[in-house]
């Protein structure tokens, strides 16, 4: 009987230790499938986040963010902050130390020049780097040694941690990128297909656009990791043919992204071949309100400042609008338990959530049709409310893919019972989401009344994201309609608090501004926020580690990854 | 030469016009009767359907999603616990509308510059090249060009459904009739060195007469075979172009939609896809036996035996 | 017929340098973008800087003209030098992707075996299924094996293949495990057991695109019999006592064969281009689905390049059609 559970123990010590006690490469093979493929590894050509991914298995920054959001040391051995004295008290500067005797996966030393070189790399004037915003001004990088980068920047940075930190700013090797910059960088296929680095896996093969093998880094700083001696990373197809062959026929291990409808991601996690993982984050599907006039007849004025929106500037209408919709009914069609309701714009990390705005929650058809009534907005014959002889008539855009059509529908019904006509259009995502000042369908553009996406933001500061809503963020033909500000909102008090938050290093005071922010935003009906979204993942349970992070790459602790038994 | 080989002498019976003739020959093919009948029953059903089956194919009732067939839904209901029926009777209206138009601008641009180039040599080099380059064009960028250019004028003009549809009738006629014009090109290059065409040139036919004459009615049955698979091609590209969101606005049933929307619910709700599967299916074979029939009883040399 | 065929081919010279340009203007009129697909977090001046350096701040005339000098020029110069190991003048800019940052010659070369492998073997399959069955349809008319075969046709054209696709996935990947559902690029063959590998993974994909590929082709091959069965010429053969195996198969199916030549040559082109659809299912990852990714990502020099070898694949195979039809019938004459 003893010895019986102490045999017990033992097994199941083994089962539920084998990554510690595994070495490299004794749990073989593992296929990971991405339904939308990796066109490059270098993460500093394209900022695509399958990119970002697929990259961060070999590439590595100084620091990245964990599962929880808070910011682990990678290649550095700790964090600078003001208080362990790495940042300087006027946060103008930033001293990184590297561990020591980190090797490249050639066999050579990392050092502080790899460093400094990725930011010469990246803010080359004629190189197009994507992730250029992360250099943000910065006015020098410098070696003070071997191991030790200081990081100089032209203002007082209250968060410094842009440089060098999470998956989008890896460190590059100097000795293989050191011809290739600037305009050369894209001539330089072979380094930018396979970089060397410092991450568990080195690229054996890479193929654009379809697949890429790895296989474990010998000179990787844990001489017990990776577990696994190869990698493949499958791209293409689509979403449920990815979640298919990881949870019904098990021909792969991983699979990203499942943005499917809930109840099919059920049905194929009910097969029994492995688990649906998911994580929140900062991505808030939203719709947002044009407040300037797309009337066709404008002509060039068309969806600027100097016509206001004829019907949308109505305060009433717009919280009408957000009153009808029942945003727990719409996560239940398209997202399950990968997704929340929300009512903030900025629904993450916690000390910036707001709870001032939660009445939104509940559906109120009634509340909404009486606010209008009020407001002056009578039913016309066919049901659609009037008010001066202009009607309630929407166009409602958005990219095209099924979930978002569903909710454009089941919207568009609500929006009726409450006396709104809507018409709706969906746009190729590539047309969309692009910003060719030609055309005439982009969401910057927004020649249309409501648009709805999802964004969010990198990392965990808010700083940069909130700034999206001040005035001279706003698209408009002198700015090529470049900008974020799609609604083309403008508050001076806005703009006051974006102003504050800029010379602000107190996180809490940090704090308070943003929460202000958001409810600036939501109080003004600027923003609807509908549905908080999950990142959704999956795995087979033969999969072992796996860690969902949506503050980083999906991908960034594959090194303690490993093969149950 | 039938009418000549009659001697005025005999008494002449009654004059019968050639399309009585036609349709004596397509009423004794089966399958052609079959399918028209099948054809006029789909076409009633989507026109009349929707004012018997009064459930709005929009309607969202969300409480009664994911059903399956019962009375008050006999088809079933979607995701989103709208009606089945309607939206397959509903979806079958623009579905047949587009498939038909589409086919038929196909059809004809394809048969014209087909028999032209086929009967004037000196155009049937420009002509084909032009075919060459059509054939080269990618599809998608082109398909987004012409929405850009053309979506906002014809939405004020038609309104936000008829603008789309003379857009993508014209967007799939346009980009389909390739494959029929080198055909019937090839056949008209044939034709035009066979005896009876050259007799006709010998005594002065006109051209025009010639080509409608003797070498259309003999060009038909590739033409016909264009036709069929021209109808669920434009059916099924629609489908497509909604997919890439170029075409009717999503909450816009047609049957290629409601097929690919299923798609992802095979396993779960395999019902779901029979529906919309069944009305291509049977509407592309029914057109297929019309085709058939038609082209006996175009033909002289069958009709009448 | 000689000279007819050089004098088409000098043709298709100017044809394809206007066709080159026509789909250049109308790429660059397209409003898609290659910056869409990055996440919203990367800010507008930073897309802006990344659109010059792709050399989209240029005229347009001096893009189509530095495209078609890598094109011409360039790229063939490096084949040349890749073939024979011969050093041709020194540094020459190739024609390069905008997503991969990658020569698009060298993807092209990458994507083209499984293509031809899948697509190229569903269309032969297509081909050798299609015109047996094309021909009994029409000389049994309205027999059994006829309607049954209408019915199969008519079903495998109008059924699209993204639903046909998923279909046999679900039976023969899910439900009964028999071929894997994703194809895999890297496999390579070097025995018998790696050779069957590959054969269970091309299964699926090549049967769909075949039977779309057959009944399209045995509708054409069925109407052209039946339209050559009831010539004068057939009853003279059989009057004169000719088998009716040599009737047909000789005498009708030669002369039916014209109009479906053409069909069959236009189709050749389209083997290139892939199966978009078919493709993106099994993730095959061929011409197709690089060309669709490019189209998305707004990726011009590959939809230009891609889309140009196209149009030279299909001005190739109407010339070769052409010749065809004067071989198969000696009474056409272009000169």
């Amino acid at each position: 009987m003893k010895f019986k559970t102490l045999a017990l123990a033992a097994m199941l010590s083994v089962a539920f230790t084998p990554g510690t006690l595994a070495e490299r490469g004794s749990s073989g093979h593992v296929n990971i499938i991405y339904w939308q493929a990796p066109s490059t590894l270098n993460p500093y050509l394209s900022g695509g986040t399958k990119e970002l991914e697929a990259a961060s298995l070999v590439l590595e920054p100084l620091a990245r963010y964990d599962e929880t959001g808070s910011m682990v040391p990678w290649l550095a051995e700790s964090v600078p902050t003001v208080e362990n004295g790495g940042v300087s008290e006027d946060l103008t500067s930033i001293t990184w130390k590297l561990k020591p005797n980190l090797k490249w996966s050639d066999g050579s030393d990392v050092t502080s020049t790899d460093v400094v070189f990725t930011w010469t790399y990246c803010t080359h004037p004629d190189g197009g780097c994507a992730q250029n915003e992360k250099y943000n001004d910065v006015k020098n990088v410098e070696a003070l040694d071997d191991l030790t980068v200081k990081v100089i920047f032209g203002v007082p940075k209250p968060f410094p941690y842009g440089p060098f930190v999470g998956a989008q700013a890896p460190i590059l090797q100097a000795k293989q990128f050191a011809e290739c910059m600037g305009e050369k960088a894209p001539e330089c296929t072979e380094a930018n297909f396979g970089p060397v680095g410092t991450g568990p896996f080195m690229v054996k093969e890479f193929r654009p656009n379809d697949v890429i093998s790895f296989e474990a880094n010998q000179n990787y700083r844990d001489a017990a990791k990776p577990a696994f001696a190869t990698a493949t990373l499958k791209g293409g197809g689509d979403a449920a043919a990815a979640g298919r062959s990881v949870l019904e026929t098990g021909e792969f291990d991983y699979a990203w992204n499942l943005q499917l409808a809930p109840d099919v991601i059920k049905a194929m996690e009910a097969k029994g071949k492995g688990k649906v993982v998911a994580a929140f984050g900062t991505l808030v599907e939203r719709i947002i309100i044009n407040f300037t006039d797309p009337d066709p007849a404008l002509g060039a004025e068309r969806a600027t400042a100097k016509h206001p929106h004829p019907i949308l500037t109505d305060v009433n209408v717009r919280k009408a609008l957000s009153m009808a919709i029942d945003r727990n009914l719409l996560v239940e069609i398209g997202y399950g338990t990968t997704g929340r309701p929300t009512c903030n714009v900025l629904p993450a990390p916690a000390i910036y959530r707001s709870s001032a705005n939660d009445a939104c929650l509940t559906q109120d058809i009634e509340g909404a049709k009486k606010l209008l009534e009020d407001a002056g907005w009578k039913p016309g014959g066919d049901g659609v409310r009037v008010k001066d002889g202009k009607r309630l008539t929407l166009l409602y855009q958005t990219s095209t893919n099924a979930v978002r059509q569903d909710f454009q529908a089941l919207i568009k019904q609500w929006w009726k019972e409450i006396g709104v006509e809507t018409e709706l259009r969906n746009i190729d995502a590539s047309v969309f989401f692009g910003s060719d000042p030609g055309s005439p369908d982009t969401f910057q553009k927004f020649f249309a009344d409501v648009e709805m996406y999802a964004n969010n933001f990198d990392g965990t500061d808010p700083e940069a994201y909130m700034s999206n809503w001040s005035c001279k963020q706003a698209p408009r033909p002198e700015t090529q309609w470049q900008g974020n500000n799609m609604a083309r909102y403008c508050s001076q008090e806005y703009d006051g608090l974006v102003a504050e938050m800029a010379s602000t290093g107190d996180i809490n005071e940090r704090a308070r501004l943003a929460k202000a922010m958001n409810d600036k935003l939501m109080q003004d009906y600027v923003i609807l926020p509908l549905v908080d979204r999950g990142r959704v993942s999956a795995h087979s349970n033969t999969l072992g580690g796996v860690v969902l992070n949506t503050w980083d790459s999906e991908l960034w602790n594959a090194a303690d990854w490993y093969r149950e038994k | 030469m039938t009418e000549s080989a009659l001697p005025a002498a005999h008494d002449p019976p009654p004059p019968r016009s050639q399309w009585l003739d036609v349709w004596d020959q397509f009423k004794t093919h089966r399958g052609a009767l079959w399918g028209m009948g099948f054809f006029v029953t789909v076409l009633i059903a989507v026109l009349l359907g929707p004012y018997l089956w009064t459930i709005d194919a929009q309607f969202i009732d969300i409480r009664a999603r994911n059903q399956g067939p019962s009375f008050a839904h006999p088809f079933g209901t979607d995701q989103l616990g709208r009606d089945t029926l309607a939206r397959v009777l509903a979806g079958g209206r623009v579905s047949l509308a587009v498939g038909i138009a589409a086919m038929l601008l196909a059809l004809g641009l394809g048969t014209l510059i087909g028999l032209v180039a086929g009967y004037f040599k000196r155009l049937d080099g420009p002509l084909m090249r032009l075919t060459d380059l059509f054939l080269a064009l990618p599809l998608l960028p082109l398909l987004l060009v012409v929405i850009m250019l053309f979506r906002d004028s014809l939405r004020s003009a038609f309104g936000p459904e008829t603008g789309i549809f003379f857009l993508i009738v014209f967007i799939i006629g346009i980009t389909s009739w390739m494959q029929t014009a080198r055909i019937v090109r090839g056949d008209v290059l044939t034709l035009k060195e066979r005896e009876f065409v050259l007799a006709s040139q010998s005594i002065g036919t006109p051209a025009r007469r010639m080509i409608t004459r003797h070498v259309l009615p003999n060009v038909l049955s590739p033409i016909m075979v264009s036709a069929t698979l021209g109808i669920a091609n434009a059916i099924i590209t629609e489908s497509a172009l909604s997919f890439l969101g170029l075409g009717f606005p999503s909450d816009f049933p047609t049957w290629g939609r409601l097929l690919f929307d299923s798609t992802d619910y095979l396993q779960q709700y395999p019902e779901r896809v029979l529906w919309p599967g069944l009305a291509i299916s049977l509407t592309v074979l029914s057109v297929n036996y019309i085709g058939d029939g038609l082209r006996d009883a175009l033909d002289p040399r069958i009709r009448g035996r | 017929m000689f000279t007819y065929t050089i004098r088409r081919s000098l043709l298709a010279v100017p044809t394809l340098l206007l066709i080159s340009l026509i789909i250049f203007l109308l790429l660059d009129l397209a409003p898609s973008d290659p910056t869409a697909n990055l996440p919203l977090t990367i800010p507008p001046e930073v897309r802006e800087q990344i659109r010059q350096s792709l050399g989209l701040g240029d005229p347009i005339h001096i893009r189509y003209l530095l495209w078609c000098k890598q094109f011409f020029i360039n790229e063939p110069l490096n084949i040349l030098e890749d073939m024979f190991g011969w050093q041709i003048g020194g540094d020459r800019l190739r024609v390069l992707s905008w997503q991969t940052r990658s020569p698009v010659v060298d993807l092209i070369v990458q994507r083209l075996p499984q293509t031809l492998w899948v697509v190229g073997l569903s269309y032969i399959l297509g081909i050798l299924i299609a015109v047996p069955i094309g021909v009994i349809s029409a000389y049994r008319q309205y027999s059994w094996f006829d309607q049954i075969g209408t019915f199969i046709s008519m079903v495998g054209f109008s059924v699209p293949t993204f639903f046909t696709g998923v279909l046999l996935i679900v039976i023969f990947s899910v439900w009964l495990g028999w071929f894997p559902s994703i194809y895999d690029t890297t496999h390579q063959v070097t025995d018998w057991s790696s050779f069957m590998v590959q054969v269970k993974q091309m299964i699926m994909p090549v049967s769909v695109l075949a039977l779309y590929n057959a009944s399209q082709i045995s509708r054409f091959m069925r109407a052209s019999m039946l339209d050559n069965l009831t010539q004068d010429y057939v009853r003279t053969a059989r009057a004169k006592g000719l088998r009716e195996q040599v009737v047909v198969l000789v005498h009708v199916l030669r002369n039916s064969l014209i109009p479906v030549i053409t069909v069959i040559a236009l189709g050749v082109p389209q083997v290139f281009g892939g199966a978009i659809i078919t493709e993106q299912v099994f993730k095959v990852n061929g011409l197709g689905q690089l060309l669709i990714i490019a189209i998305q990502g707004g990726d011009v020099p590959v939809v230009q390049t891609l889309t140009f070898i196209f149009a030279v694949l299909i001005v190739l195979f109407n010339l070769i059609a052409d010749i065809l039809y004067g071989v198969l019938d000696p009474r056409i004459r272009y000169d």
